[in-house]
């Protein structure tokens, strides 16, 4: 296993598997920091993640946080995600500022329209593709896959505010998963 | 019909998001909805859903779309604001837990909020993708245009390893050829 030598050298990967991630960054992410790198073993990788994906925040930049932080503490957290962020921040707001522009144009206007048809295809993609990962789930399938589709409904058609679903979806998910694990 | 824009109200209502954006700031998507275009009208929907596309479009963390909005809400000071808002608690909370949570793995309180919250972190993302495509399915004129990319980028994404770069390319170029 090979490691950062300095917090600088953190925040160049972490710039450098940014710029590299368009739509995501999860994949590269795992291709840079294990296979390129070799900071952290592939089991490594997937515990952190687990980790990040449970707490509150982007699980990418949680990522960054946890893996600056073990290598050089504090400095190296924020070493981190500011690669993560700093240098991509730029670009997207000079973009979103070109937009102003270039709004002008009809066909900048139907091309971001497509890209939109794309992204919202992209995110309804990846729920699919997760909601697998509701059939080992400690709570049981039935309720587990229940929940998920009530917290749909709420949050999709009924429009309710994020709070209230969270504390009655999440608070009774947990009691269920609790009552079942303990 | 908008309320004057207050960057105060807008860094508390990012700042508030943060602590709740389990599953990633996207999860909050309806909420952002919610304030910046429903309540303050700070945003058209059409404004709010170019954002976040134009995000997804340019390379790094998806949460940069937080920045685009603030951004489209007050430029530079919006950008800065509402980024900060939906960075710092989370921030300081995944640098508190990480350690004590890497200690606890096995804890039946660690497993129970995991298991528990991934029902509902699912039905979000899902209803996340609902609401961004709910502006093409209103329109008439070129609804189906719309449905078929959603499909196409879907199928794509669920049955190839096609670089997701390209879909969000390809969308563009179908888009400004007025397909969409």
């Amino acid at each position: 296993m090979s490691r950062p030598k300095s917090p600088r050298e953190l925040f160049v990967a972490f710039t450098r598997l940014a710029l590299q991630g368009f739509g995501g960054v999860l994949a590269v992410a795992q291709r840079e920091l294990v296979e390129r790198l070799g900071w952290l073993t592939k089991e490594e990788f997937v515990e952190t993640l687990a980790i990040a994906q449970v707490l509150p925040g982007p699980n990418i930049v949680n990522l960054s946080l946890m893996v600056g932080d073990r290598f050089f503490g504090l400095r190296g957290a924020l070493a981190a995600v500011a690669g993560m962020l700093a240098v991509p921040a730029v670009i997207v707001l000079a973009l979103a500022a070109a937009y102003g522009e270039l709004s002008h144009y009809p066909m900048a206007v139907d091309a971001l329209r497509g890209m939109g048809a794309v992204s919202a295809g992209l995110i309804l993609a990846t729920g699919i593709k997760l909601l697998p990962a509701l059939q080992t789930s400690a709570l049981g399938r039935p309720v587990a896959f229940g929940l998920a589709l009530l917290a749909f409904a709420l949050i999709g058609l009924l429009r309710w505010p994020l709070v209230t679903v969270l504390a009655l979806i999440g608070g009774a998910g947990m009691a269920i998963a609790w009552w079942r694990l303990k | 019909m908008s309320m004057p824009v207050d960057l105060g109200s807008l860094f508390l209502h990012f700042l508030s998001l943060s602590l709740l954006s389990i599953g990633g700031a996207i999860s909050t998507v309806p909420e952002m909805h919610r304030f910046l275009v429903e309540r303050t009208g700070w945003l058209t929907d059409s404004g709010f859903t170019a954002s976040i596309a134009l995000a997804q479009a340019a390379p790094g963390p998806n949460i940069l779309f937080v920045a685009v909005l603030g951004w489209n809400v007050a430029g530079m000071q919006g950008a800065a604001a509402s980024l900060a808002g939906i960075m710092l608690p989370s921030t300081v909370l995944t640098l508190t837990a990480t350690r004590w949570m890497r200690a606890h793995r096995s804890h039946v309180a660690v497993r129970a909020f995991s298991a528990g919250m991934m029902p509902l972190t699912l039905g979000l993302i899902i209803a996340t993708g609902w609401l961004l495509a709910l502006p093409f399915l209103r329109e008439e004129t070129r609804r189906w245009g719309a449905l078929a990319l959603m499909a196409a980028t879907i199928a794509l994404t669920l049955k190839t390893r096609l670089g997701l770069v390209w879909m969000v390319l390809g969308g563009g170029v179908l888009g400004a050829l007025g397909f969409v």
